[in-house]
């Protein structure tokens, strides 16, 4: 059949069963939005930031597990693009990001909005392309979904001149089959390092299962569940891998890390073997590397080979699908009853994995997050923006589910949540989905008000108004001699303090409550704790999106920290 | 720090250069030489290139080169027994006095005269690493015009 580039652009979104796009137009990308147009097989949603249409993006393919598209023009179209596609990049998230690019002849000319976007975003996706002409079209298309969902998954670009969208291609098929002889990745874990593995596991006195992102990622959270039960090695996921274990079951002993449980990071440190699967050892979670576990050996499973040995030397790799890798282990590993070791990580775990210092007037932030644990029966998918709103929503939100946090783990985007929160909710429009940010953070995508209110998205946003960048004030509380340098949203250090806690100050800009009006959001706001519940019902009571402003203790740190650079049992307990 | 030839076997598409180098310059490493060119296999490109580096460091980029879409196949030549070459261009000043001289010294090095004028004698030499930074050495004192080194190209030896 005779199609145009643009044609075969909609079409190939459809073959891959793509249902909801998020993107904004432009001059390159009016040839994609006039077949858009007539489509009615995809949802598109327009976003009033293209950063905003790439987090959606994310949200979506982090809350389905399918592959997200956004789609944005050339130039600072694309190039706004890119904040959420380092994003999706540094959480190996499968998102394929389509833009328009000048006609191929004004290529490097400095045309109006021109911008070398393959060569902008290539250390921040998996693979990138430039199309150079429409027969090439199709089998970039599939070969860009191809690589964004398989092996390590990641973000894919392609960039389409507007002559390759205005071009006809006679006979166009979208390919049924992708065949790259370069990608080939290794799914299935060898099986002499899996019996390796097993005899590590049948050996040790003091085992720990160090779960990532890359369960969630294969979908191997019920093999991993098994492992468990099967072995009763306590489990430690970290920020990414929250939901990959249920956060509410016994052998559960919380996140590790800088803002780790005491339970999970004692337990790294003592345990004579690390069963580390789909993590990678980021530096937030090892602490000082070289005193990091020192009487473990550490058996690593990862779908890719250049996470083995990047930060911590592995003594037992293997190399393929966690879900693979797991399946066969469960099949040969033998019963392991709770012994002594478990009692010790279950006294250092001891009646919860976190606590914080309670008030009955100010509104603490840990209050709210435990609130809404409560007021969503732990039901809700959650999803964060990046500082200290973020390391309590993975504190006091308990995540029984894959796929119920959706959150900025490696880059640290604030700005993430409340885009990727609509791209949750339109997956999930029957779901409660929150984003949990502060007052810093929700600011860097405010704009997105209009597109949850226009569609009537059902996000609840909340937010953790402290009058700060909490966690930079926190850093310069404990490290840097109590010198608010630029951390106070109220314009000074003294207007922070003179607004007290637990008070609206009507110094503090903007006034959430007016501004969420202003968008058509319904807005509630809570100044004592004794509020806070019947602020979450409101908000949650909401048919529509919904902004629930909690006025907390201002100067509140998170902890406990693990101070950057020191060993993890070497832990500030506030 | 030591130094590695890497080879490297990708895709010939026009992103595969930027994507092999930008392993190599994120992490502040400069290349001392990179030679790329179509192999027996038009589609194919091979990268030969030279660093030299923190060793765990290139393990890494080892494997991240590996992990490049584009990328079929890398060969840290460590590990192999190899045959390398370079090709030296090399210009050097010289007179009717001294001409004899420089010839000399290019002929116990094996060099092929390219060019020769009344001022200057272009040398042509083919050799390893070694052998073609010894010939410069040697040939210094007598004013270098011009200097163009191809970078090396590698092959592993053939398995008796």
């Amino acid at each position: 059949m005779k199609k145009t580039g643009a044609q075969i652009i909609i079409d190939a979104l459809i073959q891959e069963n793509v249902e909801v796009l998020f993107g904004y137009p432009g001059g390159v990308v009016i040839p994609i939005f006039d077949v858009l147009y007539d489509t009615k097989e995809i949802k598109f949603i327009l976003t009033r930031h293209e950063q905003a249409a790439a987090h959606a993006a994310d949200g979506y393919a982090r809350a389905t597990g399918k592959v997200g598209v956004c789609l944005a023009t050339s130039g600072p179209g694309a190039t706004n693009l890119m904040t959420g596609i380092a994003t999706a990049y540094l959480d190996s998230i499968p998102i394929v990001a389509i833009t328009g690019q000048v006609a191929s002849p004004l290529l490097g000319t400095d045309a109006f909005q021109e911008a070398d976007i393959v060569g902008i975003s290539r250390p921040i996706t998996k693979h990138n392309f430039l199309v150079k002409s429409v027969s090439e079209l199709p089998g970039v298309l599939k070969k860009a979904f191809h690589i964004a969902k398989t092996g390590r998954p990641g973000p894919v670009l392609v960039d389409i001149p507007v002559d390759v969208s205005r071009a006809e291609l006679e006979n166009y098929q979208y390919p049924q089959t992708v065949s790259i002889r370069s990608y080939k990745p290794n799914i299935n874990g060898n099986f002499r390092q899996i019996k390796r593995a097993v005899e590590a596991i049948e050996a040790s006195k003091k085992p720990v299962v160090f779960a990532g992102g890359g369960i969630i990622l294969s979908g191997a959270n019920e093999e991993l569940l098994e492992f468990a039960k099967t072995t009763n090695i306590p489990v430690t996921t970290s920020l990414m891998g929250l939901g990959a274990f249920p956060g509410d079951h016994d052998l559960f002993i919380g996140m590790p890390g800088m803002h780790g449980a005491k339970a999970a990071n004692y337990a790294l440190q003592e345990c004579d073997l690390i069963i580390s699967i789909g993590a990678r050892f980021d530096d937030r979670v090892t602490g000082y590397v070289a005193k990091f576990a020192p009487n473990a050996r550490i058996i690593h499973m990862d779908i890719d080979p250049a996470a083995i040995s990047k930060i911590i030397k592995v003594d037992i790799p293997v190399v393929g699908d966690a879900k693979n890798i797991l399946s066969s282990l469960i099949k040969i590993v033998k019963k392991r009853d709770p012994d002594s070791w478990n009692e010790q990580v279950m006294k250092w775990k001891g009646d919860a994995l976190f606590s914080y210092i309670k008030s009955e007037k100010e509104i603490k932030p840990q209050a709210v997050i435990e609130a809404l644990y409560k007021e969503t029966a732990g039901e809700a998918i959650i999803a964060t923006e990046v500082g200290q709103n973020q390391m309590w929503a993975a504190q006091y939100y308990k995540y029984k589910k894959p796929r119920t946090l959706l959150t900025s783990g490696g880059l640290g985007t604030m700005g993430y949540g409340m885009p990727a929160a609509m791209g949750a909710a339109m997956a999930f429009p029957d779901s409660v989905v929150v984003d949990i940010a502060g007052d810093g953070s929700i600011q860097m995508n405010i704009q997105e008000l209009a597109t949850l209110s226009i569609n009537q998205i059902p996000v609840k946003i909340l937010i953790l108004n402290n009058y700060y960048l909490g966690m930079v004030r926190q850093w310069q509380d404990l490290f840097y001699d109590r010198r608010y340098s630029a951390t106070c949203l109220l314009g000074d250090y003294n207007g922070a303090q003179n607004a007290g806690s637990g008070n609206f100050s009507s110094k503090y800009i903007p006034d959430f409550i007016t501004l969420a009006t202003s968008y058509n959001v319904a807005a509630f706001r809570a100044e004592k704790s004794d509020e806070i519940v019947s602020v979450l019902k409101k908000g949650l009571a909401v048919k529509g999106p919904a902004v629930m402003e909690f006025i907390v203790s201002p100067e509140e740190n998170v902890f406990p920290m693990v101070p950057a650079g020191k060993p993890l049992d070497e832990i500030l307990e506030g | 720090m030591s130094i590695h030839t890497i080879s490297v076997l990708v895709e010939n598409n026009s992103g595969a250069l930027s994507r092999v180098a930008g392993l190599f310059s994120s992490r502040g490493y400069n290349i001392s030489s990179l030679t790329v060119a179509e192999t027996e296999d038009s589609a194919i490109s091979r990268m030969t290139i030279v660093v030299d580096g923190e060793e765990s460091i290139l393990e890494q980029i080892t494997k991240q080169l590996n992990r490049l879409i584009d990328v079929i196949k890398v060969i840290d030549f460590l590990d192999d027994p190899f045959i390398q070459r370079e090709v030296l261009l090399l210009r050097v000043e010289s007179s009717k006095n001294n001409r004899h001289e420089i010839i000399e010294l290019g002929n116990i090095f094996k060099a092929r005269i390219a060019a020769v004028t009344h001022t200057s004698v272009t040398f042509e030499l083919t050799g390893n690493r070694q052998e073609i930074e010894d010939f410069i050495l040697m040939v210094k004192p007598y004013g270098i015009k011009e200097l163009v080194r191809s970078g090396t190209i590698a092959i592993t030896k053939p398995k008796k």
